[in-house]
């Protein structure tokens, strides 16, 4: 185990998600989601494709929404309120499966467009942050290229940095290495264990179970738009309970 | 044993890279490829290449060698199989300035003097104050130009609209179709796209009625059917009518533009600008629309290039435009020479032709200048 900080002592919840339903169209996609984040916890979420776990963090920061329940998050209550949506999504950043890096603007542009237009920064200091982000990802030589000109894993690692770049209190990471060629998966997966050491709360959709396994301290598995099984890591993958977790990993870990 | 042997295979020391054969690169090459690869295509090369150049040596005899460059009308009736310039040189102002009064003319001097030097000036890269002098074309200088060539102020004498003609009314016709449409355009589409229903079906209906009819029939309803409609009294000017008409329409089109611009970005440029708290004008402004426009660089100048052939189409309610100036100048019995009003008609082809090509060619700068990587 790598030395990954404790879970906030106080165990103050920065998300509060209380039986939480979602309908597309006529489709019941999340049943009577229960979720708590402690500030700090480093959750990866799992479970087979069309189980819901996107949709669960996408709500999260109000991509998608939801019909039923209760979504809190940092004191926040997540309603049709523009202001509140746009108060949670400063201090929520998400890092995508296809990077969605902006074209047009160079890697430092698209570093400091949120926290000059969104957080009033002024060019120089938010510039300064960028750099210092980028230098934690390991490409602050390609901050004056733009996002086609790099290769998927150093897009990725400029994904994330721009997400720090705004200074979230909890990281949402929907399938951050599923989109990536196999020689690419550890650098992006190295700057995510190393953002795990510095006590950030993370929320990892992900089927990089080597990843769960170092950094998270609960795991959670998904299907059918429920939470079935949660647990920390070694208990989950030595000992699953649930049938349909069980057949789930042994899917996924045969080779 | 000797089966694992025989598929083992270790390379030691990598191939050079080596220059490709000479004969498929470089001129030779192309020439090659392209015009004698083959016994039929060396015919069609000879033949074509014979033909072009009897064409382009006909032409140019038409037009410079053989033409007419002084004198009056009697040089150009004593040789009536090439052009007569001297046709459009003694009618050049009136081509350009209509018929606005002789006297006033400086204050359109001026006016073409401030677009010319402000197309310039903005549209040359390293320009200082570029963006002032951008956002001054845009907004302010349609006024003051109207302004200025209206009169009425300052002592200057009001020069009627009915009086404005020729190359100018080409020029305000289609400028403020372009500066209009823009704007107006992008807004419609953002409106079409929007999830408020009510805007959005507003935005429709627009659209689809301007896309929906001729603009003959925009002007023709703009010139004769709308001021049946204005309480008695109020009448306001033909121009200005023509002028809103041409800008709605076009506006619909550049609309439709637009649209296909902002579709060819994908869910994940609009949900990264949310996840970032962007707000929605923000992230229209800073993340949407800068790759969509110039997604759709081609199409915009496309129908900037329609919108200002299709000013000559203010023939049909009796504004003089260019085109309209040269087919009244062609009617004059002084000129009615056989060679006169091909002239006529191949100078506004070459004046409509400078223009448009200068607006393509920029067009394909710019889209040069934006390109920024392989993929979005």
């Amino acid at each position: 185990m790598t030395a990954t900080p404790a879970v906030d002592p106080t165990g103050k919840p920065v998300i509060q998600i209380r039986k939480m339903n979602k309908w597309y169209g006529q489709f019941h996609v999340l049943k009577d989601v229960d979720l708590e984040v402690t500030s700090g916890e480093r959750i990866v979420i799992c479970g087979p494709s069309g189980s819901g776990k996107s949709t669960l963090i996408r709500c999260i920061n109000r991509l998608e929404e939801h019909q039923e329940g209760d979504i809190v998050v940092d004191g926040i209550e997540l309603t049709n309120d523009l202001k509140h949506i746009e108060q949670v999504r400063r201090e929520v950043g998400m890092v995508f499966q296809h990077f969605n890096l902006f074209p047009h603007l160079t890697v430092l542009e698209n570093c400091t467009l949120a926290p000059i237009w969104v957080r009033k920064q002024p060019k120089a200091e938010a510039e300064a942050t960028a750099m210092k982000y980028l230098e934690r990802v390991k490409i602050p030589d390609q901050a004056n290229k733009y996002p086609g000109q790099l290769s998927g894993g150093q897009q990725q690692r400029v994904a994330i940095a721009r997400s720090l770049c705004m200074n979230p209190r909890i990281m949402l990471f929907d399938e951050p290495t599923s989109a990536l060629d196999p020689e690419m998966i550890k650098e992006v997966l190295d700057v995510m264990i190393e953002l795990a050491g510095t006590g950030m709360t993370m929320l990892v959709v992900t089927h990089e179970m080597g990843f769960a396994r170092t950094v998270a301290n609960r795991v959670i598995f998904m299907d059918g738009g429920e939470i079935i099984e949660q647990n920390e890591p070694e208990a989950f993958f030595n000992d699953p309970q649930n049938d349909r977790t069980k057949l789930f990993l042994s899917q996924i870990l045969q080779h | 044993m000797s089966n694992q042997s025989s598929i083992a295979y270790v390379r030691q020391e990598s191939t050079p890279s080596r220059p490709a054969p000479p004969t498929t690169v470089g001129v030779v090459g192309w020439i090659r490829e392209n015009l004698f690869s083959n016994l039929t295509n060396s015919l069609l090369t000879v033949i074509f290449g014979v033909l072009g150049f009897w064409l382009i040596w006909d032409a140019l005899n038409w037009l410079v060698f053989n033409a007419v460059w002084s004198g009056g009308n009697e040089a150009c009736r004593a040789n009536p199989h090439a052009a007569c310039w001297t046709f459009i040189g003694t009618r050049f102002d009136q081509f350009v300035y209509g018929f606005y009064e002789k006297s006033e003319r400086w204050r359109v001097d001026l006016v073409l003097l401030i677009l010319f030097g402000g197309i310039l000036w903005s549209a040359w890269e390293n320009a200082p104050a570029r963006r002032w002098v951008g956002g001054f074309m845009m907004v302010p200088f349609p006024l003051l130009a109207w302004a200025i060539m209206y009169g009425g102020f300052a002592g200057l004498a009001v020069v009627e609209t009915s009086q404005w003609g020729g190359f100018i009314l080409t020029l305000v016709v289609a400028l403020l179709g372009i500066i209009a449409s823009l704007p107006l355009g992008i807004l419609l589409a953002l409106g079409r796209r929007s999830n408020m229903p009510i805007i959005r079906s507003t935005c429709i209906v627009f659209i689809e009625f301007w896309r929906g009819v001729p603009l003959i029939t925009v002007l023709f309803m703009a010139a004769y059917v709308l001021p049946l409609f204005f309480p008695t009294g109020l009448n306001f000017d033909q121009l200005l009518r023509a002028l809103i008409g041409v800008a709605l329409f076009s506006s619909a089109y550049m609309a439709e533009v637009v649209r296909g611009g902002l579709q060819s970005l994908g869910k994940g440029q609009y949900e990264a600008a949310d996840a970032l708290g962007l707000s929605y004008w923000k992230s229209m402004r800073l993340i949407i629309l800068p790759q969509a426009l110039k997604a759709v660089i081609p199409g915009i100048v496309n129908t900037f290039i329609g919108l200002f052939k299709d000013t000559t189409l203010v023939l049909i309610i009796g504004l003089l435009d260019l085109l309209g100036m040269v087919n009244a100048a062609i009617a004059d019995p002084n000129w009615s020479i056989r060679s006169v009003p091909s002239t006529g008609y191949v100078f506004v082809a070459l004046t409509f032709f400078v223009f448009c090509y200068g607006m393509s060619r920029y067009s394909r700068y710019i889209e040069a200048k934006l390109h920024t990587g392989h993929k979005r």
